[in-house]
């Protein structure tokens, strides 16, 4: 029978190099923070779009949903990185192409969101706006908005989670975040298992105090609306 | 210029079709400064629908809207009129609309509810819409609710709010759709009693309403729609005691029947 070594564990090594990884979460939070910011702010015009009556505007809309929705975000980030140099001749940074590609599909996710968030407000509230004159601009902004939003934190919540454990495919196109620094680590010193295992911690406390801020949101928006 | 007596409003030859089925099918009315009517009829004979096009909450289908002497929208092909989202805008600032089920802003408060209109419709400065939203609240008897939000306040507070949301907007016209038919029956009575008290500021109203004793003492006019169409239209003495038409007093006996 053969006997199974246990594996001798070398946190000791990882924990040495820890600065290497808190480094490599600098640019992972800035991929995180660029891409929500832009799919939030994107994703609520594109969500706009989709709404609009007017087809023109309402399909082209509609299309690039799908086309990010369908598709894998690696994919789409491979792309930005090696296929549109090759069409356009621009060739993005690694950070830029990484950066576009998740804000792009952050935006088509955020935009189903803003979609279904306001049409889950009661027809009356866009009747009682318009009775008082407000133009449609306003009526989004002062009343439509402010109670989709309620509704709509669990999931942008959701997205921003997911959106933050995207970032790592960034690693594929050579940008430094975490993961990259993770796997160069791993290999150089062959200890995936204790690298990946602090990874994954590190990541944990990333996105955790995020989650539990958006709960803290939810439970405030819940008090207001008694 | 503002005379009671005037024309204020004006509907001529006014059909609204929903698909292929026409809700109103030629509605011709003149309302009169000042003047209160009240609407009768049937469910489904267009009372809603009627109301919504005055403040075009609903494009008419055909025909023609005049406020204040201006026709509003431009004649387009074939007898259609062509409206500017801004116009109409312009036009629902001047036309208030209380609804059946109140519709407040739930995220906002009371005093913010009335304050709304005035501030981003009509750019008033914050210090003047609050204190104009106080006083049309205190008129509706709820001076004391200003910062409740509407979830904390019966139904017939929330009704009373939203009719100082509309007076804030100082409307030309006010209108209201069955105003009380979502309240519990001990409710009825609060907000009855502000719309009649409504009565002494010589606004012009139009209330569609089930409620014929509350109709009788405060309307000077009633008109019954019957089918998409005006089928009486007169003083309350003579369309509530001696209808012209059969369908109007078989509407009426309706409500009568119970009676003891
Ligand atoms: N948006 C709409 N789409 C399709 N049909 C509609 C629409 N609004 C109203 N209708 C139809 O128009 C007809 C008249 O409706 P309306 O609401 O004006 O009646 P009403 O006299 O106010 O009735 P009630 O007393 O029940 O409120 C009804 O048959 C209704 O189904
Ligand atoms: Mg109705």
């Amino acid at each position: 029978m053969p006997t199974i070594a246990m594996p001798e564990l070398q946190f000791g090594e990882v924990f040495a190099n820890i600065d290497l990884f808190l480094e490599a979460c600098g640019l992972t939070l800035a991929l995180w923070a660029v891409a929500l910011a832009a799919g939030l702010s994107g994703g609520l015009l594109v969500g706009l779009a989709r709404l609009s009556p007017r087809r023109w505007i309402a399909w082209p809309a509609r299309g690039y949903v799908e086309l990010f929705r369908n598709t894998p975000v690696l994919v789409q980030l491979i792309w930005f990185y090696y296929a549109l140099p090759v069409l356009s001749g621009i060739q993005l940074p690694a950070f830029a192409a990484a950066a576009l590609a998740l804000s792009l599909n952050a935006s088509a996710y955020c935009a189903e969101i803003y979609r279904g968030g306001i049409q889950s407000v009661a027809a009356g509230q866009w009747e009682a706006g318009r009775a008082l004159g407000m133009g449609r601009l306003r009526l989004l902004r002062r009343i439509i908005l402010p109670l989709a939003v309620r509704r709509m934190v669990p999931a942008f919540t959701n997205r921003a989670v997911e959106l933050a454990k995207n970032t790592s495919v960034a690693s594929i196109i050579t940008v430094h975040e975490l993961m990259y620094t993770a796997r160069l680590f791993s290999s150089q010193n062959y200890i995936p298992m204790e690298t990946f295992t602090v990874v994954a911690m590190i990541y944990f406390l990333l996105i955790y105090p995020f989650t539990l801020a958006s709960y803290a949101l939810e439970r405030r928006f819940a008090a207001g609306r008694a | 210029m503002t005379v009671a007596g005037d024309v204020v409003l004006q509907v001529e030859d006014l059909h609204k079709s929903f698909g292929s089925t026409e809700v109103l099918k030629g509605i011709d009315l003149s309302v009169r400064r000042g003047e209160r009517i009240a609407i009768l009829g049937s469910s489904g004979s267009g009372k809603s629908t009627l109301l919504r096009c005055l403040n075009v909450l609903e494009m008419p289908t055909r025909g023609r809207l005049i406020l204040d002497g201006e026709a509003v929208g431009k004649p387009a092909a074939g007898g259609a009129t062509r409206y500017r989202e801004a116009e109409l805008n312009r036009l629902r600032a001047r036309v208030g609309m209380v609804f059946q089920q109140f519709n407040l802003f739930p995220h906002m408060t009371a005093l913010e509810n009335v304050m709304e209109g005035p501030l981003s419709v009509l750019g008033r400065s914050r210090a003047e819409a609050r204190r104009t939203a106080q006083r049309h609240l205190e008129r509706v008897g709820l001076g004391g609710k200003a910062d409740a939000h509407p979830a904390r306040l019966s139904g017939g507070q929330q009704q009373r709010v939203a009719i100082a949301r509309a007076l804030a907007m100082d409307p030309e016209v006010l209108l209201f759709d069955e105003p009380t038919s979502s309240l519990d029956p001990e409710l009825v009575g609060e907000v009855l009693g502000v719309i009649n008290d409504l009565s002494e500021d010589g606004r012009t109203m139009l209330l569609v309403t089930h409620e014929l004793g509350f109709a009788y003492h405060f309307a000077t006019r009633i008109l019954f729609l019957h089918e998409g169409r005006i089928l009486e239209d007169g003083p309350p003495e003579q369309v509530l005691k001696s209808p012209r038409e059969e369908r109007t007093r078989r509407f009426l006996d309706r409500f009568t029947a119970f009676r003891f």
